[in-house]
C-alpha cells in the first residue's frame, strides 16, 4: 500500500512532458535492455595464459598467436661466482593459438632436459551471470613432453617411449573481483619411466593460484603445488610473479624455486628449497598476433548518407 | 495490492497518453564505432558494436541510445579486453548511452523523403560520467523509413578514461564516434 501511495504522489507530475523529458523513452530502452538474452561472461580473470608456470583458466581468443619466452636464471644462492644465478639460464620457447572461442593448442621447446612439448587446452565452462548464472570458469588442460636427451646408459635397452610424460589437468577458476583471482588445478602427471622400481608412475597434485592487482595494468600473482604423493627427492613448487602489461605484450617477472616451465617436470621435478635459497628468477614474455580478424567483414559502420 | 498497483499504473498510463505508440520507433541493431587512432596510427584503435538500442519519438523529438560496452569488438583480443578492463571498466560501466532532444525537430518532415541535417543536444554517460553533449547529424526518410546517422568526437579525459604516459602516442585524446540507426515502428 505504501508503495502506491507513493506511485499516487508522482502521478501529477507524469504528465508534464517539459519534466518527464526522455523519461519514457529511458524506461523504454531500460526494459528493452533489461531483456537482453546475452550471457555476461567474467573476462580477464588473469592477464595471460600463465600465473607463473602453469596455466589459468584464460585461453587466446580466436585466431590469436601468442609467441612466448619462457626464461629462467640460476639459484639465487649459487653466490657471486655465478653472479647470483645469473650466469646460468633455460629457457622455453613456445608457439600457441586460439582455434576458436573454446580451443586452444601450444608447442614448445624447453632447454630443460631438451624437452618438446604440446598441448591442448579447452573451455568447459565460463564463469557468467545475467541469462545464467555459474560461478567459476573450468577449462581442461592436457599435455605431452617428450624428453630428447641422450639415454644415460646407451647400453640399455631403451625405448623412445621412456621419454614420454603425460599430464591432465583441470583449471577451476574464479574472478572474484576485479583485482582478485583464484584457481585450484587437481593435476595428474603420467612418466612413462620413473627412476627406481617403487616410484609411482602417476602423480597426484593439486594446484592453488592466485592473483591480485596492484594497479590497472600490474599485479601479483602466487601459485603453489602441492603433490599428493610426492616422489622422494623433491619438493612442491613455489612460485611468485608480478603481472605486467605494456599495450601488446605482457611482462611476467617470475621467483620460483622451479627450473623447468612444463607442468609435468615443475610439479614432479622441482629440487630447489625456497628456504635454502634456491630461488630462480626470471620472466616470462607474450607477444600476441592476430592472424584472423575476428570480426567479420561488411560490419563496419556504412558512411553516413550523402545528401 | 497488487490491483492498486495495476489500476494506478493504468492510470499513470491514461495521463501521459500523449505518448502516442505511432510516434515511437526503435532498433536493437544500431552500429555504434569508434575510432581512437592517433593522428600516425602505430596500431589502428576502432571498434564496432552492432547491438546498440536506441528509441526516436518522433513528435516530441526525443532520442535515447545506449550500447553494452562489452559490445564493441576490437581486431585484436587484447585489445578489446584492455578497453574494458584498464579503460571503460565495464564490469563497473557496463553501458555507455545517450539522451537526448533534436533541436530543430520541426525542420523534420517524417512523412516526406528526404535527408535533413539535425542538431541534438543531450547527455552522454560514459564510464559513469554523465556531460552534455550536442551532436550534429542526418535523420533520413525514405519510403517511410527512418535512419539517424551522427558523428561526433568525445574527449577521453571529460569521462575520466586515463591514458596513462606509456600508451600516450599510441591513443588520440579524442575518440570519433559514428553512429547509425535504421528505425522500425515500435508495435
Amino acid at each position: 500500500m505504501k508503495h502506491s501511495l507513493v506511485a499516487l504522489l508522482f502521478i501529477p507530475f507524469a504528465h508534464f512532458s517539459s519534466i518527464a523529458q526522455t523519461d519514457d523513452l529511458s524506461k523504454m530502452m531500460e526494459e528493452e535492455m533489461g531483456s537482453s538474452n546475452e550471457p555476461d561472461f567474467a573476462t580477464a580473470t588473469f592477464k595471460t595464459t600463465r600465473l607463473v608456470n602453469g596455466h589459468t583458466n584464460e585461453q587466446d581468443g580466436p585466431g590469436v598467436l601468442d609467441f612466448r619466452i619462457g626464461h629462467r636464471f640460476g639459484a639465487f644462492n649459487t653466490g657471486a661466482y655465478n653472479f647470483f644465478g645469473l650466469d646460468q639460464a633455460t629457457m622455453r620457447m613456445a608457439l600457441e593459438y586460439g582455434i576458436n572461442d573454446w580451443l586452444m593448442v601450444g608447442a614448445g621447446r624447453s632447454t630443460y632436459q631438451k624437452t618438446y612439448d604440446g598441448f591442448i587446452k579447452a573451455k568447459i565452462f565460463r564463469q557468467q551471470k545475467g541469462k545464467r548464472n555459474f560461478p567459476l570458469s573450468v577449462n581442461y588442460l592436457g599435455a605431452m613432453a617428450i624428453r630428447t636427451l641422450k639415454f644415460s646408459n646407451p647400453e640399455n635397452t631403451n625405448f623412445y617411449s621412456s621419454n614420454f610424460f603425460f599430464t591432465h589437468q583441470l583449471i577451476i577458476a574464479r574472478k572474484f573481483s576485479d583485482s582478485f583471482s583464484f584457481q585450484v588445478l587437481p593435476t595428474l602427471v603420467h612418466r612413462n619411466l620413473v627412476e627406481k622400481i617403487t616410484d609411482d608412475h602417476d602423480i597426484f597434485a593439486i594446484g592453488v593460484g592466485g592473483r591480485m592487482k596492484l594497479s590497472k595494468r600490474t599485479s601479483v600473482n602466487v601459485e603453489y603445488f602441492y603433490q599428493v604423493n610426492k616422489p622422494r627427492d623433491v619438493v612442491n613448487s613455489l612460485a611468485i610473479a608480478f603481472d605486467i602489461e605494456t599495450g601488446g605484450h605482457v611482462f611476467q617477472l617470475a621467483f620460483t624455486n622451479a627450473a623447468a616451465m612444463i607442468e609435468h617436470a615443475f610439479i614432479t621435478q622441482t629440487v630447489g628449497r625456497w628456504e635454502k635459497g634456491d630461488i630462480i628468477g626470471g620472466f616470462n614474455l607474450s607477444r600476441v598476433f592476430t592472424i584472423k580478424d575476428p570480426r567479420k567483414k561488411g560490419t563496419k559502420n556504412e558512411e553516413a548518407p550523402k545528401k | 495490492m497488487k490491483k492498486t498497483i495495476l489500476i494506478f499504473a493504468a492510470f499513470a498510463g491514461f495521463l501521459t497518453s500523449n505518448v502516442d505508440a505511432q510516434d515511437v520507433y526503435f532498433t536493437k541493431n544500431a552500429k555504434v564505432n569508434f575510432d581512437a587512432s592517433p593522428a600516425t596510427p602505430i596500431e589502428v584503435i576502432d571498434a564496432i558494436n552492432n547491438e546498440g538500442t536506441s528509441f526516436l519519438n518522433i513528435t516530441k523529438g526525443e532520442i535515447v541510445f545506449a550500447v553494452l560496452i562489452k559490445g564493441f569488438r576490437f581486431e585484436r583480443a587484447l585489445m578489446e579486453e584492455h578497453f574494458n578492463e584498464n579503460y571503460m571498466e565495464s564490469t563497473k560501466f557496463p553501458k555507455g548511452d545517450f539522451k537526448g532532444k533534436i533541436d530543430n525537430l520541426s525542420d523534420v518532415n517524417f512523412a516526406k523523403d528526404g535527408a535533413y541535417k539535425v542538431k541534438v543536444t543531450g547527455n552522454l554517460t560514459l564510464h559513469g560520467i554523465t556531460k552534455p553533449t550536442i551532436a550534429d547529424g542526418t535523420i533520413t526518410v525514405r519510403d517511410g523509413k527512418i535512419s539517424a546517422t551522427s558523428n561526433f568526437t568525445v574527449k577521453l579525459a571529460d569521462y575520466k578514461i586515463e591514458r596513462p604516459a606509456v600508451v600516450a602516442n599510441k591513443i588520440n585524446e579524442t575518440a570519433k564516434i559514428s553512429v547509425v540507426a535504421n528505425y522500425e515502428l515500435k508495435k
